[in-house]
């Protein structure tokens, strides 16, 4: 693992060199503009946005970190003034702000005082700078050491082998349900397949256009991979998001699952779980699924954008302070462990490595496609009538295409 | 009342139900009749910190200028209705000419999102409202009947699965329904099935919504029942019995006729409340085995794109239905306005 | 009580009995809460055995104890619980009075007017009721933050009774269609104005039934999530919406001890005052309120 950790921090580490330790002894006190930022809430962004406004506090200053910040932030950066300077963003969510043309490109800010920001964080589409990333993630096997060993069994590298595994821990009476995951009806399960398909090396629309084509060999793949995971599942599983899948693995009645790789954290402490479920707990790299060699998986940024209907001034407090509070100012003991952040100066902990093994094995990103949500919620309304039995994958595929046909329709992107 | 001052008495609540509801609405059937403007994709290169893909992206620039032109977008009139995410007008009638079976035919439709949200609504609000009603009025003639000093304890803990915060509350039912939950363990003993888990199945799911739907609001119609029963007339009820009416007898001709209009006033607002079900089907992570016409405009609201045309079309269609499920009780409230002149 | 309600023991043993397995019914999955409240999680979730719910194994093995009050010092202390409680009253009370005031107003002179405009404007309301709330607050979010009243507790306050009206107005409508007409009639014939009628005549009388409504109003406002989640801002949030924020999200862990011991620690209160204004409730509806 130590070689994967190198090999991702080595590019940045090579990009920053020069810079970091400027970066380190930058002063910040900025005292005059507004800085109002909008985004998730779990820690890593708290962490983010409280360095940020600490670094403004000389400014107007506000923060509201909410689940449902996407609800939230196009109506909030609609308005002139915007009410939010910044988004804290996803590569799924970033789409809908480009879409409706509320963030403004970063070049001339990046050039201005930016020269800080190692290339790698930059997020360009069509070569403007739309965001600056500052963390990833990624789903990845988590196992139980001590199931496997009793079972005889090496670590899975692919779902075929997951699924050999589990049969033999079910016949050696060791788990009844070994596998686990996030197959909740929905987000998760939509989620689920879009790692599967990309793993059978399936494209989801006919390139340039809106066109979906998942109605393939690769999407009946992709399902029958599923199905045949959840006999191994507990049947429950259509209503386990990854807070239950977790809480499941905690109890220990789960080996083998695809987690995010930014919940390995809690399962590996010793809240929550006894002591032979969390000492056990280990981390693998990606799956894969067939011969494709893609992993199964997709990779995660997070970063932030600023705002366009917003005043020079604005943007530039926005845009320095959130450039200092993602630099390597924001590293310390209590933040390192709270994300696999891409900034300079961060040291990988053991919960790390499956992310890290994820971006090496050349995973690939979630696709930042105007419509590729428009999918995600018609993958996740109707994968489950396969699931049960109700009806074949032909005719599931054939019913998110149709469903999603109309979405789109809507939506402008198909006439 | 004199035009002059029924109209100061009711401006207050009048205003307030024009901003923030008609308006609204108007706002909404307007959005259900336009779709967006067709976008102009091209291909691009992203690069971020995984290195750089090609993907499609909006020409803003060239949408821009037919968003200007246009800001409600291009008017669709009744198409979003008509699409498959609703009334899907074609594949239903494509599916009645193709079927050779009414079962057939009633698969294919059950298939189709909108009316497989439908079904589930309508079975959900005509199970729930009768038991709700039914259930209801037991709780309060039994509780009528505790010791005075009783009762103050008695109603509030009938009252608490209406006060606990529906969130919370539905969420906690879901974990101890559970397989390996106290309840989800007191089923299979009681079925004597060690596998019975009623996650798994639809059929065991929908009877839970219901149950759930019908234990959180049975609180409302006991509330409503139980003062309804401190005005039953005494004296009709004492010679009732002096006629040697039974018990049984005394509640079903004087009791019950006494308590018809709040049955009314109960009837109409479960019909509402149970057709629009949401929140239990969100905390019961239900939405593969059921579906319901809010649970569709909350998918359509809450996805990465949000989908507001077909959002304001389900909503319209949902106070259509409401409006058709409580016509009999406003027709009824309508000859009462006629007879009260 | 008078004979009329005397029962023979058979039928007052089955009346005791459905009654006693209602309250357990009704009770238990709070008591439950309240007992689990004081456990640590992986003994709340019981994920694999329901009896470590009952022992607290896991309770025990992270804490030392059987009890725990974790859960009520990170929700009260560490996440300031106590500021959301304070929203929550400050914006409850103020549902409860203006859509009171108002309601009372509307419902007065619906209940007195014999032309069909009346019936119309009662037939609307229940029209607006039956709108799903999350699509009216996606149509209020633009207008809100460009107007700058997205976030404040007074916005909150408003559309909370906006959209509560049409429920204020019908019962309240059916509460005073029960207050003889020849009351406030007579006092007319006096001369006195509409409005003095109103103040002198039916305000005295009405108590019982406006602190019914009252109850339905609090407990909208108490429970609500749709709106309050939407047009809050993190500062100004109420329970319910600080509740769901201690759930957690796909990619992160939530605290739900936190939100368990919130939610049984804000039922206490409501068991008091539901204790206080018993007699109020049942009188207000016994004087005749909701009748269809």
């Amino acid at each position: 693992m130590n070689m994967i950790k190198t090999a991702l921090l080595g590019t940045a580490i090579a990009a920053v060199a020069t810079t970091s330790a400027m970066a380190d002894g930058h002063a910040c006190a900025i005292d005059s503009g507004r800085i109002s930022i909008i985004g998730n809430e779990f820690p890593a962004i708290q962490s983010v946005s409280a360095l940020a406004l600490e670094c403004a506090a000389g400014a107007e200053t506000a923060s509201n970190l909410t689940a449902d910040h996407q609800t939230l932030n196009v109506a909030g950066m609609t308005g002139n003034p915007a009410e939010y300077t910044s988004a804290i963003v996803a590569n799924s969510s970033i789409v809908a702000l480009i879409n409706e043309d509320v963030i403004q490109p970063l070049d001339a800010l990046v050039a201005e005082y930016g020269a800080d920001i190692p290339p790698h964080q930059l997020i360009t589409v069509d070569g403007n700078i739309m965001a600056v990333a500052f963390m990833a993630n990624a789903q990845h096997l988590v196992y139980r050491k001590d199931v496997l060993e009793q079972a005889g069994l090496e670590v899975p590298t692919s779902y075929e082998e997951v699924l050999a595994a589990a049969e033999k821990i079910r016949a050696d009476g060791i788990m009844e349900n070994p596998v686990g995951g996030a197959y909740a009806a929905g987000w998760n399960l939509a989620q689920e397949f879009t790692n599967m398909y990309i793993g059978t090396g399936g494209s989801f629309f006919e390139p340039g256009t809106a066109n979906v084509t998942i109605n393939n060999a690769q999407g009946v793949e992709a399902l029958e991979m599923m199905k045949a995971l959840t006999a191994y599942m507990n049947p429950d599983y259509l209503t386990h998001d990854s807070n239950a899948t977790s809480a499941e693995w905690e109890a220990g009645n789960v080996a083998l699952m695809n987690m995010w790789g930014s919940r390995t954290g809690v399962l590996m402490d010793d809240e929550g779980s006894a002591p032979e479920v969390y000492e056990n707990t280990a981390v693998g790299g990606p799956l894969t699924v067939g011969d494709s060699g893609t992993p199964a998986t997709t990779l995660w940024w997070d970063g932030w954008t600023v705002a366009k209907n917003i005043s020079d001034e604005e943007a530039a407090t926005t845009f320095q302070a959130l450039a200092h509070a993602t630099s390597p100012a924001l590293l310390n003991d209590e933040t390192m462990s709270q994300a696999v952040w891409l900034m300079e100066g961060f040291e990988a902990q053991p919960v790390n490595e499956g992310v890290l093994a994820s971006v090496a094995a050349g995973s690939t990103p979630y696709p930042m496609v105007p419509f590729q949500g428009l999918l995600h919620s018609a993958l996740g309304d109707n994968i489950a009538d396969f699931l049960q039995g109700n009806e074949t994958a032909e005719q599931t595929l054939a019913d998110i295409e149709a469903a999603y046909t109309a979405a789109a329709t809507e939506q402008g992107f198909l006439q | 009342m004199k035009h002059g001052s029924f109209f100061w008495f009711v401006l207050p609540s009048v205003i307030l139900m024009i901003l923030f509801i008609a308006l609204p609405i108007v706002s909404v059937v307007t959005q259900s009749l336009y779709t967006q403007h067709e976008q102009v994709i091209v291909t691009v290169e992203n690069c971020g910190p995984f290195g750089c893909t090609e993907a499609q992206s909006v020409d803003q620039e060239a949408t821009q200028a037919l968003r200007d032109a246009q800001p409600l977008g291009k008017f669709a009139g009744l198409d979003v209705y008509k699409d498959r995410n609703h009334l899907a007008i074609t594949d239903v009638a494509r599916a009645w000419e193709n079927s050779d079976s009414f079962r057939g035919f009633w698969n294919t439709l059950m298939n189709l999102p909108f009316y497989g949200a439908l079904s589930f609504t309508l079975t959900y609000t005509a199970i729930v409202t009768p038991m709700t009603i039914l259930l209801g009025f037991a709780v309060a003639i039994a509780v009528n009947s505790v010791a005075r000093s009783l009762r103050g304890p008695t109603i509030f803990f009938s009252l608490l699965p209406m006060i606990v915060t529906p969130l919370v509350g539905a969420l906690i039912l879901f974990w101890m329904v559970d397989a390996r939950g106290i309840l989800g363990t007191g089923l299979q003993w009681l079925a004597n099935d060690p596998t019975l888990s009623v996650k798994a199945s639809t059929p065991m799911m929908w009877i839970m919504l219901m149950v759930y739907g019908t234990w959180s609001s049975i609180p409302f119609a006991f509330i409503v029942y139980y003062a309804g029963l401190q005005t039953v007339n005494q004296d009709t009820l004492e010679a009732a019995m002096i006629d040697g009416a039974s018990r049984w007898e005394r509640i079903r001709y004087v009791v019950i006729p006494h308590l018809a209009p709040l049955t009314t006033f109960i009837a109409l607002i479960q019909l509402m409340d149970n057709f629009r079900v949401f929140e239990p089907i969100i905390s019961f992570q239900a939405q593969a085995h059921a579906r319901s016409l809010s649970i569709a405009i909350f998918t359509d609201l809450g996805g990465e794109t949000r989908l507001l045309s077909s959002a304001a079309a389900t909503s319209v269609l949902t106070i259509v239905f409401v409006a058709i499920l409580l016509s009999p009780v406003l027709v009824r409230t309508w000859r009462d306005f006629g007879t009260s002149k | 009580m008078s004979t009329a309600t005397q029962r023979p023991l058979n039928v007052r043993f089955l009346a005791t009995s459905f009654l006693v397995l209602w309250l357990i019914l009704a009770a238990f999955p709070f008591l439950w809460t309240v007992w689990g409240s004081f456990k640590v999680e992986g003994d709340f979730f019981s994920k694999a055995d329901w009896a470590n719910s009952m022992f607290g194994t896991l309770t025990q093995a992270e804490t030392g104890g059987a009890f725990t009050g974790a859960g009520y010092f990170g929700a009260w202390i560490q996440e300031e619980f106590w500021r959301a409680a304070l929203n929550t009253t400050i914006v409850c009370f103020f549902v409860v009075t203006i859509s009171l005031t108002c309601g009372t107003l509307a419902a007065y002179a619906l209940s007195r007017s014999t032309y069909r405009y009346a019936f119309w404007l009662l037939l609307f309301a229940l029209i607006f009721r039956a709108t799903p709330p999350i699509i009216l607050v996606s149509g209020y979010l633009l207008p809100f933050f460009e107007w700058n009243l997205w976030g404040h507790l007074s916005t909150t306050i408003i559309v909370l009774v906006a959209i509560n009206q049409p429920f204020t107005l019908w019962m309240l409508h059916s509460f005073f269609k029960n207050i003889p007409k020849d009351l406030d009639e007579s006092a007319m014939v006096d001369g006195c104005t509409r409005f003095q009628a109103f103040r002198h005549v039916i305000i005295p009388i009405m108590w019982p039934g406006v602190i019914t409504t009252g109850l339905f109003s609090f407990l909208l406002a108490y429970n609500d999530f749709a709106v309050t989640q939407m047009l809050l801002s993190k500062e100004n949030q109420t329970v319910v919406p600080k509740l769901f924020s201690f759930l957690g999200t796909t990619q992160t862990k939530g605290n739900v001890m936190f939100a368990v011991a919130a939610v049984v620690s804000i039922t206490a209160p409501l068991f008091v005052m539901i204790v206080f204004f018993q007699r109020q409730i049942v009188s207000g509806l016994t004087a005749g309120a909701v009748k269809g």
